[in-house]
């Protein structure tokens, strides 16, 4: 009785204390304290193994600390240690949503500072290669956002086509993932008219399902409210926070690598750069969906325009010769041993080559000493950028939110990590 | 734009840009460690520069002769569509270096990366800690002097 009576005393003085306006009221509970959540590595929509800590107030987001390096392998010291065709397989490891991207953007750079410029058609090819990279990292990522904020049904939408895709690198390169497609000097191999075919049915058949996904989520009621202003940064703090790609793209700033800084054949293709104006996760969604079409458009063009002939740059001292001929001819025999052992050896120097990857700017800055290993080789990986932004996005948000923003930012740990 | 870029900076002192290297296109400053806060600050307030975006910064060993380290700093113009690089040497002596983080937000993680890969230490940095290796972690991978298989031991692992 005398507690309930205490209790309904501090009520009374409490209530008095609010009818005073200029009045605070503290309430000393342990409920209402700040709390520490550990969100990750091991957590279903931190796509990977990327660790969050999150000071909670509530449910509001007071602060929040990306942890990173639970997938460091030190690819820049392997880099280091190895001439610069061993590795082009590492690549694939970096975002391996998009490996045929990664060694399109890694022999690029090797190719600018040997001074190599490749044929036509490789470069016609690597545009294909990359695009097709975009497409299937893309429809990952629409997958697993969906799935992020409760709609698991375009999850499986998003692997069926992706599948489909993985099934062309295979006719394309020979194998389904770790596709390692590109050499210093040209392409493993010849595109096939098979693989041709198969792209082509896949592009005629991808509207539609592109469609179907975007219809079921952007006139769903529960995707936009879990979308629409969430996750916001503004276009000043998002230049200064390094974002680039998609993200840059939904906050209003017109910039794409593919356009502004041409490389490969893109001066080329006609193709249109999506720009949203929001800065919220809504407007990463609409950004990613329409670049999805254009890459369909510049896939077509590509395929139209790709001219015949060789895929190999002549070039004995650089360019790994056809396996065929290192069997049979002597020269050959020779400058594959030479290559092997020694690299290539590029002038002294160093160069950075960027790409417009589907996450941002995947660059490779290379030092060379003028010897067959890479002195220094940096990778820029755009998820490592990326993730430096979550904090600033999730600040003030709520604690569902976490999950949506890092869908909408769509960090590949592999490339993060390094 | 590679003839304005120089006007403007030797505005700011005469020895401010050490060397400026051409290859492949690519333009290079080597600029002092003195300077470095004031060039950064031209170099992304300057209505014609507009170096408003820092892409990454990384550290390397020197193979030349002089200074052991050296910091690298990828800019880009958003507006100018141009890419500058800048570097500054560090002596292995006195591996200390002001942040750029104030200038440029992008700055922090890549800075943080730089630390625990080579040690440089980064002044002013608002978060100093490293970013992949543990924290009791003692030594600096990316170092040419660390070797490619690690140090036994270097890293508790659990027992059996």
């Amino acid at each position: 009785m005398a507690f309930e009576h205490n209790q309904q005393e501090a009520r009374n003085k409490i209530l008095k204390a609010l009818e005073n306006q200029h009045t605070t009221v503290m309430f000393d509970d342990s409920l209402e304290n700040e709390m520490i959540l550990n969100m990750g590595p091991q957590h279903p929509a931190t796509h990977g193994v990327l660790r969050l800590l999150l000071r909670l107030d509530g449910e509001t987001i007071v602060a929040a600390v990306p942890d990173l390096g639970y997938l460091h392998r030190g690819y820049e010291k392997l880099a280091e240690n190895m001439n610069y065709h061993e590795f082009i397989p590492h690549t694939d490891r970096l975002d391996y949503l998009s490996p045929l991207a990664n060694n399109v953007a890694y022999v690029l750079a090797v190719e600018k500072l040997a001074g190599i410029e490749v044929p036509e058609r490789a470069q016609y090819l690597r545009v294909i290669c990359a695009e097709l990279a975009r497409l299937a990292s893309h429809l990952v990522w629409i997958g697993t956002m969906a799935m992020d904020v409760g709609a698991v049904t375009v999850l499986l939408w998003g692997f069926r086509e992706r599948e489909k895709i993985q099934d062309i690198w295979d006719l394309l390169t020979g194998v389904r993932f770790t596709t390692s497609f590109t050499r210093v000097g040209g392409m493993a191999q010849d595109i096939s008219g098979e693989a041709i075919a198969a792209i082509k049915k896949f592009l005629e058949e991808l509207p539609a399902a592109l469609d179907e996904c975007e219809n079921v989520l952007a006139r769903n009621r529960i995707f936009i409210d879990r979308c629409e202003g969430i996750g916001y940064v503004s276009k000043e703090d998002s230049i200064a926070i390094g974002l680039t790609g998609p993200l840059l793209r939904a906050v209003g700033v017109d910039h794409d690598l593919r356009r502004d800084a041409p490389y490969l054949v893109y001066d080329k293709l006609d193709f249109h750069v999506p720009v949203y104006q929001d800065g919220d996760v809504l407007a990463r969604f609409y950004v990613r969906t329409t670049e999805m079409r254009e890459s369909i458009k510049i896939l077509w063009q590509a395929l139209d325009k790709m001219p015949a002939g060789s895929i190999h740059t002549h070039s004995p001292k650089q360019v790994l010769p056809r396996k065929e001929k290192v069997y049979g001819k002597m020269e050959e025999l020779i400058h594959d041993f030479m290559l092997i052992n020694f690299g290539i050896n590029p002038p002294v120097g160093e160069v950075y080559h960027a790409i417009e990857a589907s996450k941002g700017e995947l660059g490779f800055y290379i030092q060379s000493k003028g010897d067959g290993y890479p002195w220094r080789l940096k990778i820029r990986s755009p998820s490592f950028c990326n993730i430096q932004a979550l904090p600033m996005m999730l600040r003030g948000g709520l604690i569902s939110d976490v999950v949506a923003v890092i869908g909408s930012l769509d960090p590949v740990m592999g490339e993060a990590d390094k | 734009m590679k003839e304005k870029l120089l006007n403007k900076l030797n505005a700011v002192s005469k020895e401010a840009i050490e060397s400026v290297e051409e290859f492949r296109n690519e333009l290079t400053l080597v600029v002092k460690k003195e300077y470095l806060l004031q060039i950064a600050q031209i170099l992304r307030d300057d209505s014609e520069l507009q170096f408003d975006s820092l892409r990454d910064v990384c550290g390397a060993e020197r193979f030349l002769p002089g200074d052991r380290f050296e910091v690298i700093y990828n800019l880009y113009s958003i507006q100018n569509t141009f890419r500058l690089r800048l570097k500054v040497h560090l002596p292995e002596s006195d591996p200390h270096i002001p942040t750029v983080s104030s200038i440029w937000h992008a700055a922090n993680f890549p800075e943080r990366e730089t630390y625990d890969m080579y040690g440089i230490i980064f002044d002013n940095h608002p978060d100093m800690r490293r970013i992949y290796m543990p924290e009791e972690f003692e030594y600096h991978p990316l170092r040419k002097d660390f070797p490619l298989m690690g140090i036994p031991g270097s890293i508790p692992l659990p027992r059996k």
